[in-house]
């Protein structure tokens, strides 16, 4: 199976400072790609740069085969930690954006007929995330499990061929985030989705991801370290689920990672 | 023992502590007048609330033969024409050019420079020259409240586009909005209740302008009658009318915070 996203030998640098380096990569289609590592590792920028929020300074980054230009696309879709939502539009007015932005480029509003059929889909949606009964409901209203759920209905209602999370479980309690492995997991096989995950959480990388990348920096100058950047240090593939290898977890520092691993 | 910072006053508490001080003004006025006229029966600096009674009564049944209505619904109709065109004016703009200057960083990087260099006039500075360029008519002192708050509002508007969280603007684009669908659907909506709190805060500039451009050269108008009447001590007409002017500006106040909860109840934090 030909890669759905491949990135070739990217580099990414502000200044004389390296971000990433040496970065190739190719993501199948379907898989579940959990990428952890500390701050300042570059995931946020691996993610950004999938998004197209960011340029590689070298390499490129190819879509389905093709070059993608480094712009925010309907193929991508994003759930961010927070401010994934609109606080000025109602769940349903959030899901339906995407219909509308797409159906009327000049209003942005649909009317009519094409209105109530995007309306009957942004419901389907927000019932498949289990907001049926908050269609009206604004996201200053709702929990934060509430308002990450609105953000991947909103995201999946333009069927994207990528989702992005960009650690969208990490503000929640422990109990709401089990509910979301949960949802997450469900809508990734129900719908065929292409994920790639950022996250703090190992042990959320091991139990969601059918891969898992770690980023870090493989060389280090003490005098300058900013001038070496980071890359994937582990990329393991989880066929059947494993426990992560003792020395990513010392590295990453995880206390006790094992318990919620075989779920 | 509760802390003083701990102390909440419940609704009826607030509002008998709300209304002490403005008693005791009331009272010490009363009492200052009395001893001024009890020194000199012709006092005119504090005059007592019978004669500001009277006054009252003067400008709010003479007639202006001219167009026939009393004096203070002829100041009033004209000083709120002037206010509510040089308001609208500098809102349009604001709301335009903050929008644009927000969500396009192109034109931020053009106009930019320019809004900051006007808004930091001094605009009863420029009144002069509002005055031989459009003459004294209406024209100059709408401009003047137009340019006096404009600038301003442009800048506060932009600011707030600008600083609404990226994420938004990246999840939009992954959902397929262009350009202009941002700032339609985007940016705008969460614009409009930081604009009419943008008016709010521009209502007393505005005032001050208004009464600048009045008291210089102007024929009717709340301004031109209190700078008017100064002129003859005539203090049992301005307190009346600076009384009326701050009723004027305190419901104008209430009533585009009413339009703000009411129209965009999710920006208070209690929408549905």
């Amino acid at each position: 199976m030909s890669a759905l996203l491949e990135l070739q030998d990217i580099w990414v640098e502000y200044g004389d400072k390296i971000v990433l380096e040496r970065l190739s990569i190719a993501i199948a289609e379907r898989s579940f790609v959990a990428v952890v590592g500390a701050s300042g590792s570059g995931k946020s920028t691996f993610l950004r740069l999938i998004l197209g929020q960011e340029a590689p300074t070298r390499g490129q980054v190819l879509l389905g085969g093709q070059p993608m230009r480094a712009e925010c696309g309907a193929d991508r879709g994003v759930v961010f930690q927070r401010y994934s939502v609109f606080p000025h539009l109602t769940a349903l007015g959030n899901v339906m954006f995407g219909l509308e932005c797409a159906g009327a480029p000049f209003t942005g509003r649909l009317f009519g007929a094409s209105r109530r059929a995007a309306k009957e889909t942004a419901m389907a949606m927000l019932a498949a995330v289990g907001l049926e009964h908050s269609l009206h409901v604004y996201p200053a209203q709702m929990s934060g499990g509430m308002q990450q759920r609105l953000a991947i209905a909103q995201a999946l209602v333009k069927h994207p061929r990528i989702l992005l999370l960009d650690e969208p479980f990490g503000a929640l309690d422990p109990g709401i985030r089990l509910d979301m492995h949960e949802l997450i997991t469900r809508l990734w096989q129900e719908h065929g989705l292409t994920i790639v995950m950022v996250t703090h959480d190992i042990s959320e990388a091991f139990k969601l991801g059918t891969r898992v990348l770690a980023f870090d920096k493989r060389r280090h100058d003490p005098q300058a370290p900013h001038r070496f950047g980071a890359t994937v240090t582990y990329d393991l593939p989880l066929d059947r689920k494993t426990f992560p290898p003792a020395a990513l977890v010392e590295a990453l520092g995880d206390p006790d990672p094992q318990p919620s691993l075989l779920q | 023992m509760r802390r003083l910072v701990d102390i909440r006053p419940r609704r009826g508490a607030r509002l008998l502590l709300g209304g002490l001080p403005i008693l005791i003004l009331l009272v010490v006025y009363l009492f200052a007048s009395e001893m001024r006229h009890a020194a000199n029966s012709a006092d005119k600096v504090l005059p007592t609330f019978s004669a500001m009674g009277q006054a009252i009564q003067g400008f709010t049944t003479d007639r202006d033969p001219m167009t026939g209505r009393t004096t203070i619904v002829a100041d009033t109709l004209a000083s709120l024409y002037r206010l509510g065109l040089g308001l609208g004016i500098a809102t349009v703009t604001a709301l335009l050019l903050g929008l644009l200057l927000g969500v396009v960083p192109l034109a931020r990087a053009l106009l930019g420079p320019v809004i900051m260099v006007i808004a930091v006039i001094p605009p009863i500075a420029v009144l002069p020259i509002l005055f031989i360029v459009l003459g004294l008519d209406e024209a100059s002192k709408i401009a003047l409240i137009a340019i006096g708050i404009g600038p301003f509002m442009t800048r506060d508007l932009a600011g707030f586009v600008a600083a609404l969280p990226r994420e938004q603007f990246a999840k939009a684009q992954t959902l397929g909005a262009n350009s202009w669908q941002l700032a339609l659907r985007v940016a705008l909506p969460q614009l409009m209740p930081r604009l009419i709190e943008a008016v709010r805060l521009s209502i007393g500039p505005a005032w001050v302008f208004l009464i600048a451009a009045e008291a210089v050269a102007s024929d009717v108008g709340l301004g031109y009658r209190i700078f008017l009447v100064r002129r003859y001590f005539a203090m049992d007409i301005i307190l009346p009318y600076v009384a009326w002017i701050s009723l004027l500006a305190i419901a104008a106040d209430a009533l585009l915070l009413l339009i703000s909860r009411k129209g965009f109840a999710w920006a208070h934090g209690d929408g549905r």
